[in-house]
């Protein structure tokens, strides 16, 4: 058995470019990967957001009443459901002043059992330490 | 010889990224490596056939033909491509076109992975 873990660094604000939900979505596929490896064999994705990055995570976005697009914040709550480690950068939260009252934290009302992490950057740092690739976004 | 796996996600006209993935991918294979690159969201634009050459504007048809013969292998994001219209019909020969865990995929046995994101 092996594994491969990617973390994805979002580091730019979202609907300037589709940069934020192309890094979801592609963590997101590694539900489906297993099609290309052998049994027993994985690929794990974490997910942070930095800098401008954090921006992506504010809730109640409302990209579908204005745009007619899906919401970044249901792909970070799509992630969630799948399992993800998805961690904000709580340093550059704090920076926009804002804090956890004010970004998707889960993914309650579709069923996921996992929380967004806000952590110091050191806390990303180590996880960016631990993954086999990185992915800047 | 490594594995070596590019992911591109900007576009062929409006920025040199894709060009340098071609040039890197060109290099590595004439070292053996093998490489695989993913194209994603504008990255797409290279999978399209019947690309035109003007000196102002990237042209990567060409080149990729010659390395794709050479044992590139070339995957563009089928979603992506869909999107902006490119479809089965008019993508450039010896492409392939599968879904984000193609990537993935590749990514889990490749010795070096270089991720160009996009604009």
């Amino acid at each position: 058995m092996a594994t491969t873990k990617l973390g994805f660094i979002v580091q730019r604000p979202g609907l300037k470019s589709e940069n934020q939900k192309l890094a979801l979505t592609h963590a997101i596929a590694s539900q489906s990967v297993e099609i290309y490896l052998d049994d027993d064999d994985e690929v794990l994705c974490d997910v942070a957001f930095i800098g401008d990055g954090v921006l992506n995570c504010i809730k109640d976005q409302k990209t579908l009443e204005n745009y007619d697009l899906n919401s970044t914040e249901s792909h970070v709550k799509m992630g969630l459901l799948c399992d993800l480690n998805i961690f904000v950068c709580k340093e550059d939260l704090e920076k926009f002043g804002l804090s956890e009252s004010d970004i998707v934290m889960d993914a309650n009302e579709i069923g996921g059992d996992m929380d967004v992490r806000v952590v110091p950057y050191d806390e990303i740092t180590k996880m960016m330490e631990e993954m086999n690739h990185l992915l800047f976004f | 010889m490594g594995k070596l796996t590019i992911g591109c996600f900007a576009s062929l006209v409006g920025s040199t990224n894709l060009d340098f993935a071609v040039k890197l991918s060109a290099a590595a294979l004439e070292k053996g490596h093998k490489v695989d690159l993913w194209v994603s969201g504008n990255g797409t634009m290279i999978s399209i056939e019947d690309q035109r050459p003007f000196k102002d504007y990237s042209s990567l048809q060409k080149p990729l033909e010659e390395l794709m013969a050479k044992g590139l292998n070339v995957t563009a994001c089928e979603a992506c491509a869909e999107a902006r219209g490119y479809h089965e019909n008019n993508t450039l020969e010896g492409v392939k076109r599968f879904s984000m865990d193609w990537y993935l995929g590749s990514a889990f046995d490749a010795d070096r992975m270089l991720h160009i994101g996009g604009e």
